[in-house]
């Protein structure tokens, strides 16, 4: 592309939005360290650090980030295993049926979470099935899936096919080649891709609530204090934290996914 | 002796294409053998059905005399030097050439020694610790002959391994890969589409057209005397001349084959002129110079050497050659 | 036939030591002798995961939808009928459709605005660094905690939160007030009011909206906009008649990310809004506090319905292509 540049309304309205966008997290660091306990003031009437202390103490919170982080990781080791075996067999042969297999992977997110979410609770229902962590669990798998396969058949594809026929004619055989071959180089997508999911069942929340029952992950705890607030500067300090914690698992997996381009066009 | 490579009929469809169509062809032991073809003949997946890659419809494959239905591409002595060269992006030259060792379970120490002395064979001594991304496409071409000679294999199967270069490095690569497998003694199986190459480098060639080998025999034959219209056009844009043409000029009412270079242009009229042509257009072209002529409408082409007297465009010239060099195509 | 530096061997133990003796490798024979087997074993735990547990409870949803509920036990009556879905043509369900379809159409144009201007600036003129910043940028907010987004707008629109004390510096507390005294959108505070909730709505869903765009406008050539200035065009007929439609597929895939999340979600008009509910809360509050699964099943079919027609619509203007 020639050096041009942007017209100033274009580079204003992008600034803009990017703003739009990110302003209001930044709102909620400030609003941790307020001393105000009763209201949502503006601006904050002074600054504390007292109330990092008192989440740090309080069980209720431990307990729901403990059941939050068991449920995103099960999940995601579940989403590894089933999204890398769809996008396996999507990249390797043409079938029929191919475009209904990957609109089932794809429907869990494209139909609104509530359908998920009522779906299960219904079956659940019907199948006579008590709320447990498994419960929560089938939910953020199913959901997480997508985000494991989407990675990975991106990978796939970029990855030349005769990768896999080289390492069998070198007289590896199946096993060996998914091993030394095929691994090493989906490996970072399927890093990215767990990371995304278990970013994404971490902070879920309108599938959770119908089937968590009475238990507490991390956002059910948010959400009951959104509804009837309580906890307010224990509210701004979790959610604070949160918002850091996701940052970490998308900037691992924007790193670990960059320039691979170069490396899949490797050879062509 | 068996036979480096048997093909017995064999076919390869995929739905209602007929991609190899009932090719039967024996490949001796230290022959270099091409493959040539345009693409979509047949030839890149005649290769593929003997690395294993693909499956025959029907027929019978056979290296050595073992059959190889069945036999999963890992269990075939035979290797493979791919087009786009395959090379492992995650693994550095070293452990790309010594990945059939390492599979083997070869010590490490061994591994690196063979390594090094295949990537001395293809001259890219102390490359080991590069990746394949630091190198160029020459350079990643012999990183991938390395890789497939340092097994041993008894026949090596190469898809078109100088496709990807530029002319120099392919000219150089052909004289390289000629001597090495002279020095080496192992089949190779070569897959192209330039007709140049095959005729340079190998010891018999088969042409491909449309699934089927249309002529099988050496270089020369292929040239001198090809078996179809198809391969005389193909394999040196030759003179092709309909049956009633030759008819008239031979006597035979058969295809015929007549090479350009062949062709001598006489003026209108002269002694020995065989027949009569006016002069279309010429292309300079270096070395020679190409005249295309129409002779009572129909297009040939004749090839004059540096320093021959190039006639006008639009003239009319007499035309005459050997009669030997107006060879019969009794092929379909 | 001596390759240099390998040991001598002979023929017969090296072509048997090719592919192994192992398990494995009498496995992987199989495997590849029978392809269909290979291909079997590799989708069936997904299909079965997601035919089992998500279609299956989507059919448990759906079948539920089909019962009633006796409106003087309580209890759900197990038979087919159509009755409960003629339940959802009472004006009070019709209106929640409305309410929630018209929401999710109006986030939906606004988010496609204000994407736009991102997106095609990171598509077109922003390189190297800058191309990390908007990408993440854009992927930070994405993936930031739901609920996190929505407490912050909580707290932002409050009465005593940011925004009301940013209208008060500029001595515009009496626009906001005669804004919020309009029928229709406004309410006792911008918190309580439909305008808050489509506030909340389009940051939420705005990052959606935006990386669709930005993937098909990534995807034209810049050679085409300069053939376009070439042949005559100004800047305004370039985007209208080039730009434009090569992103219309990519504001399709992300409206239907914007259109779904809306049309499901009963969290934030539930923490920001009025009374008045949108489908997601009716789905809600049926199968929970009125314990009346097959209306609640029968509302989250409508959400389904009005997806399968978008997507019907929208495959068919090639906005997969984009996702």
């Amino acid at each position: 592309m020639r050096s041009e540049r942007a017209p100033l309304w274009l580079k204003a309205a992008a600034a803009a939005g990017l703003l739009f966008l990110h302003v209001p997290i930044l709102i909620i660091f400030a609003y941790a360290f307020t001393t105000e306990d009763k209201t949502y003031q503006w601006p904050p009437p002074g600054f504390t650090l007292q109330w990092f202390g008192v989440t740090w103490n309080r069980p209720d919170v431990w307990q729901a980030l403990g059941l939050s982080v068991r449920v995103a990781a099960i999940s995601t080791l579940i989403a590894l295993v089933l999204g890398t075996l769809a996008a396996a067999a999507m990249a390797r042969a043409r079938f029929f049926g191919r475009e209904v297999i990957s609109l089932l992977v794809i429907l869990p997110i494209a139909l609104p979470g509530i359908i998920t979410g009522i779906s299960l609770r219904s079956a659940f229902n019907l199948g006579g099935i008590a709320f447990s962590t498994w419960t929560i669990v089938l939910g953020h798998a199913t959901f997480c899936i997508v985000v494991v396969y989407n990675n990975a058949v991106a990978r796939f594809r970029r990855t030349s096919a005769s990768l896999v026929e080289a390492s069998m004619d070198l007289g590896a055989n199946g096993f060996q080649t998914f091993r030394h071959v095929t691994l090493p180089n989906i490996a970072t997508a399927l890093l990215a891709g767990g990371m995304l999911a278990f970013a994404l069942s971490f902070d879920e929340v309108i599938v959770t609530t119908f089937t968590a029952g009475q238990q507490q992950t991390l956002p059910i705890w948010m959400l009951e204090e959104l509804v009837r607030p309580r906890q307010r500067p224990v509210t701004n300090v979790v959610a604070m934290v949160v918002v850091l914690v996701t940052f970490l698992p998308i900037l691992g997996a924007y790193y670990l996914t960059r320039g691979t381009d170069t490396v899949a066009g490797q050879g062509k | 002796m068996p036979a480096a490579v048997t093909f017995r009929n064999v076919s390869r469809h995929f739905g209602a294409v007929r991609a190899v169509d009932d090719v039967t062809v024996e490949i001796a032991e230290g022959e270099f053998f091409a493959m040539l073809g345009p693409s979509g003949s047949g030839k890149t997946t005649c290769l593929r059905l003997v690395a294993g890659f693909e499956q025959p419809t029907a027929g019978e494959i056979a290296v050595f005399g073992q059959n190889m239905a069945g036999v999963p591409p890992y269990r075939r002595p035979v290797n493979t030097v791919f087009q786009d060269y395959a090379l492992f992006p995650h693994l550095n030259v070293r452990d790309n050439v010594a990945y059939g060792l390492m599979i083997a379970g070869r010590g490490r120490a061994e591994r690196h020694r063979a390594a090094e002395a295949a990537l001395e064979l293809v001259q890219l001594p102390g490359y080991g610790d590069r990746k394949p991304g630091q190198l160029s496409g020459g350079q990643r071409q012999r990183v991938a002959l390395a890789r497939a000679l340092v097994l041993e294999p008894r026949v090596l199967l190469l898809d078109e391994p100088l496709g990807a270069l530029d002319l120099k490095l392919r000219e150089q690569m052909q004289e390289e890969l000629k001597a090495l497998q002279r020095k080496l003694g192992i089949t190779f199986v070569f897959v192209t589409h330039d007709q140049g190459e095959a005729l340079s480098m190998a010891d018999r060639v088969a042409v491909f057209n449309q699934g089927r080998i249309a002529q099988v025999g050496a270089p020369s034959d292929v040239y001198d005397r090809p078996a179809t219209p198809f391969v005389a056009d193909f394999v040196g844009s030759s003179n092709v001349l309909p049956p009633e043409v030759t008819g008239r000029l031979a006597g035979r009412r058969l295809p015929a084959s007549l090479r350009p270079e062949l062709v001598r242009i006489l003026p209108p009229g002269a002694a020995g002129s065989l027949a009569t042509a006016r002069v279309i257009s010429t292309q300079f072209h270096g070395a020679v110079t190409r005249v295309h002529l129409s002779m009572d409408g129909l297009d040939l082409a004749a090839l004059l050497p540096r320093g021959a007297r190039v006639p006008e465009e639009g003239a009319a010239v007499g035309l005459s050659w050997d009669p030997d060099d107006l060879h019969l195509m009794d092929g379909t | 036939m001596s390759t240099p530096g390998l040991s001598a061997e002979t023929e017969a133990s090296r072509a048997s030591r090719r592919g192994g003796e192992g398990l494995g490798a009498r496995l992987s024979d199989l495997l590849w002798r029978r392809p269909a087997l290979l291909l079997a074993l590799l989708l069936g735990p997904p299909l079965l995961w997601l035919g089992v547990v998500y279609l299956g409870s989507l059919f448990a949803l759906l079948a539920q939808s089909f019962f009633s509920i006796d409106e003087f036990t309580g209890q759900i009556r197990r038979e087919f009928t159509l009755k409960t879905y003629g339940e959802l043509l009472t004006p009070a369900n019709l209106d929640i459709i409305r309410r929630t379809v018209q929401t999710a159409a109006l986030v939906t144009v606004t988010a496609a605005v204000i994407a736009f201007p991102i997106a095609y600036y990171a598509a077109r003129y922003a390189r190297g660094r800058w191309k990390a910043v908007f990408y993440l940028g854009v992927m930070l907010p994405l993936w930031s905690s739901y609920l996190v987004k929505v407490y912050s707008w909580k707290l932002i629109l409050a009465k005593e939160g940011i925004l009301n004390w940013a209208f008060g510096k500029l001595g515009l507390t009496w626009a906001l007030e005669a804004y919020l005294s309009l029928p229709g959108v406004g309410g006792n505070s911008l918190s309580t009011s439909p305008t808050g909730t489509f506030l909340v709505f389009v940051y939420v869903w705005l990052p959606f909206m935006i990386l669709p765009i930005q993937a098909s406008l990534e995807r034209v050539p810049a050679s085409m906009l300069e053939a376009s200035g070439d042949l005559g065009a100004r800047p305004a007929q370039t985007f209208r008649h080039v730009i434009l439609p090569l992103a219309f597929p990519g504001v399709i895939a992300g409206s239907i990310f914007t259109f779904s999340l809306t049309l499901g979600d009963y969290i934030i008009p539930q923490i920001i809004g009025t009374s008045a509910r949108f489908i997601g809360q009716a789905v809600y509050q049926h199968q929970g506090t009125a314990g009346n699964i097959p209306l609640a099943a029968a509302f989250a079919v409508v959400p389904i319905a009005i997806m399968g027609l978008y997507l019907w619509w929208a495959k068919r203007r090639g906005a997969f292509d984009a996702l």
